[in-house]
């Protein structure tokens, strides 16, 4: 009577712990490699104006640059004159998804530090940049025509990040 | 020097444990019904040994001996005295050491205080106990050694993190490891009383103040560990169901569960495999929450070094250990037929353990089901405060009903009591009061309200009632009126806080809807382990014209050099201000984060009262039927 029991638990119990065996295995710390050439997420986000905006887009475009960002955010200020450097760069766009912000004081940022965005969305939940792998901003994609992600950058960008996608546009 | 004595003084109090578990087989064989003096001094002889090993650790935190790695990498000279000693469990080797002393302690105390006249009960209980301290023991010697010497003998240590720098952390570790430790005690108690089937009443005697006084510890422990929370991490909270937090949490569950059903089991009413149960699991998941904890599977703010073979070590130890005890339990339990009358205590006693199951559940899975999906789909996601508390505070209503109604009910007998009474009209009257002065217009939290009140009106109305006959159950009224005020404070608390954030200058002023908040200076301060620069803010409140002044700091500490954020915290009676500030880098803006948060005190002060109560419990005897 009991075995059947005893069998059902101990099953239970060696999925349990070998799953906690090869857990010990996981990768801890993220890290970008395991995105880096994969296809971005087709997601839609939503404009300034209310107008969606579909992030396969930016196909039209040959590199696109998607920067997450918030006005409250003090990372993104030491970052944005960085954004505004690439901005001014041939054959690259800038999509701005604003990252749970008011949209008040997004535009207020914008006018007293500089606009580096071509195209300016806005992510008031914080739902939508999920979608595209964000654990935290500021946080930057680049991505090709095809829609392949070639770099991603974790924290503000710096001169040196600058160089890089410079590089690997001019290539 | 000091490194060689603590292994030698470990590995005798192993070699003893050993020893221990051979005398004690042989002694199972014998019918004589006095346990021999040589366990007793051999149980001594470990207390003794193991102490020393812990004491030669402290020594040399507080001397600063840099030629064990273990200070060297977690103390520095500069560092207060008192943060030297808590330096001795604040971190892994250290906190085992501390973890494997408790289990010598209570091994010790049960050897000599329980009174049980079964004999290899007693015995039994020692073996399985010195079977964890043993492992325990080798872990601590061949994993993570807290004496391992260093060569040459660096000048200087590496410094403690200064996040741990605080009294509240320095007492929340061993607070706890005595609420998770203790649980051992009744685990080998358990496993003992099953193999020599140990009857009801003299099972529930023995464990029932091991068990309340673990108990009072883990509720103690997790209130220090919420309140260092809430005034050292700055974010504003006191419970963020961070992972480790939660590995805290689920032994208490299980640990509440296991309270109530030993008063059924100590009526003779039934519950016997279940308190097994129950015991055995407690001491499971401590164990797999310090799996989860060290081996660092789950990202958390409590950060250990993690080393992968830890994980790998306590992973097989819990697999062995839950093996074991599965099969013991499977060959030995009695088989039990008792039919629980309903409406009797022991069965609302019942559903409280349904309950606790429940929540334990809920945690469980929200915790686990991140590292699950990652290891078996390689996804990763998250479970925050959304998913704990949709799910949790609903059933906050039914809970608060049971522990109001169920007190009233007589053992064994069926009687259903009145639910109908003054008392319920009487705490309705309170709510609508309360509800017309807050105007909260979300109906699950009137509910919660409302039957927070409900018990807690109904408790203090039972002591009035108890108290003319002169029986008063001041455990449970306490621990049921604390629960009750912690439960009402909490919605309060949630409905009232309000959270300012905004950029700020030197000399600037921001106007809030209720507040007008100064930023006058800045200033700096240095002690010998940190250098702060601190702000200086008035804090106007424009219905009462009253002002405040808050002086949070930004320290930068040197050994190891660190930068904390120390929010400044204004608590009077009814409510907390708060304020962090945190520094923008390259521009003279600070980040400021202003909170209103009311009754912080009393939330504190019901967790008071509940472990008060559960340690009341310690000194309770049964009353006859």
């Amino acid at each position: 009577m009991k075995k059947p029991y005893l069998i059902i638990i101990y099953f239970f119990l060696i999925f349990i712990f070998t799953t906690f065996y090869f857990s010990l295995d996981n990768k801890k710390i993220y890290d970008t490699e395991s995105i880096i050439g994969k296809k971005i997420n087709e997601v839609e986000l939503t404009l300034f104006n209310n107008d969606k905006f579909n992030i396969n887009k930016i196909s039209n475009y040959k590199y696109t640059l998607i920067n997450f960002w918030a006005s409250w955010c003090a990372p993104c200020r030491k970052e944005h004159k960085n954004l505004v450097r690439l901005s001014k760069i041939q054959n690259l766009k800038i999509v701005g998804v604003n990252f749970k912000d008011s949209q008040i004081k997004a535009k207020e940022f914008l006018e007293k530090m500089g606009n580096p965005f071509f195209i300016l969305t806005k992510d008031p939940e914080g739902k939508k940049s999920i979608d595209f792998g964000v654990y935290g901003i500021p946080e930057t994609i680049l991505v090709n025509q095809d829609l392949i992600i070639l770099k991603k950058y974790i924290g503000p960008l710096d001169l040196k990040d600058v160089n890089e996608i410079k590089k690997i546009i001019n290539k | 020097m000091l490194s060689n004595f603590g292994v030698i003084f470990s590995s005798i109090a192993l070699i003893t444990s050993f020893i221990l578990i051979y005398f004690s087989f042989l002694e199972l064989k014998i019918s004589d019904s006095k346990i021999p003096k040589k366990i007793y001094n051999f149980s001594l002889a470990q207390l003794i040994f193991s102490l020393l090993s812990f004491l030669i650790l402290l020594i040399g935190y507080v001397f600063s001996d840099f030629s064990m790695i273990n200070v060297y990498e977690n103390s520095h000279t500069t560092k207060p005295l008192f943060y030297k000693i808590s330096g001795t469990w604040g971190n892994h080797e250290g906190s085992l050491l501390l973890w494997t002393n408790i289990l010598v302690i209570f091994s010790f105390l049960f050897l000599i205080l329980t009174k049980n006249k079964n004999k290899n009960f007693k015995i039994l209980t020692l073996i399985f106990q010195n079977f964890l301290i043993a492992t325990f023991f080798i872990f601590l010697l061949t994993n993570s050694n807290p004496f391992s010497p260093i060569f040459p003998i660096p000048n200087e240590g590496m410094g403690l993190n200064p996040i741990l720098q605080d009294p509240a952390l320095a007492v929340h570790p061993p607070l706890l490891y005595v609420g998770f430790v203790g649980s051992s005690i009744y685990f080998s108690a358990a496993l003992a009383a099953l193999i020599s089937k140990v009857e009801a009443k003299s099972l529930a005697t023995t464990i029932k103040p091991w068990v309340s006084v673990s108990w009072f510890f883990q509720t103690l422990g997790i209130l220090v560990g919420s309140i260092w929370a809430y005034y050292e991490l700055g974010w504003g909270g006191y419970w963020f169901w961070d992972p480790v937090e939660n590995s805290s949490l689920m032994p208490w569950f299980l640990m509440t569960a296991l309270l109530h059903s030993v008063l059924v089991l100590e009526r003779r009413i039934g519950l016997y495999s279940w308190v097994i149960i129950l015991s055995i699991l407690t001491f499971t998941m401590t164990v797999i929450g310090t799996f989860l904890v060290r081996s660092g599977i789950l990202n958390s703010v409590h950060t250990f070094a993690n080393d992968p073979s830890r994980g790998l070590f306590i992973l097989t130890f819990l697999t062995l250990m839950v093996f074991s005890s599965v099969f013991i339990f499977f060959k030995y339990a009695p088989s039990e037929k008792k039919t629980y009358r309903i409406f009797s205590k022991e069965f609302f006693i019942l559903i409280n353990n349904w309950f606790m199951v429940f929540f334990l559940a809920v945690v469980l899975i929200g915790t686990l089901y991140p590292v699950f999906l990652d290891t078996l789909v390689g996804e990763k996601i998250s479970v925050g405060p959304p998913y704990y508390n949709f799910i949790l505070a609903p059933f906050l209503i039914p809970l608060l009903f049971l522990m109001t109604s169920g007190p009233r009910h007589k053992w064994v007998v069926s009687e259903l009591k009145k639910i109908f009474n003054v008392i319920l009209f009487l705490s309705i009257f309170l709510f609508l009061i309360i509800f017309f002065i807050i105007q909260e217009n979300n109906f699950l939290i009137g509910l919660i309200l409302l039957f927070s009140i409900y018990l807690v009106v109904q408790t203090i109305f039972d002591f009035y009632e108890n108290f003319k006959n002169k029986s008063v159950n001041f455990s449970r009224i306490i621990s049921h009126l604390g629960f009750g005020l912690l439960i009402f404070f909490i919605s309060i608390n949630h409905i009232f806080s309000t959270e300012n954030n905004f950029n700020i200058r030197t000399g600037e002023e921001k106007d809030t809807k209720d507040y007008i908040i100064k930023f006058e200076k800045l200033t700096t301060m240095s002690t010998t382990n940190y250098k702060s620069i601190v702000g200086n803010f008035k804090i106007i409140n424009k219905k009462k014209l009253n002002t405040k002044n808050l002086k949070p700091e930004i320290r930068f500490y040197n050994q190891p050099q660190t930068i904390t954020y120390e929010a400044s915290i204004r608590s009077n009676f009814f409510s907390d201000t708060y304020l962090t500030m945190s520094n923008i880098s390259d521009t003279d803006v600070f980040n400021i984060k202003f909170e209103k948060k009311p009754f912080m005190n009393f939330i504190w002060f019901s967790v008071l009262l509940i472990s008060f109560g559960g340690l009341l419990n310690f000194f309770s005897r049964k009353k006859q039927i």
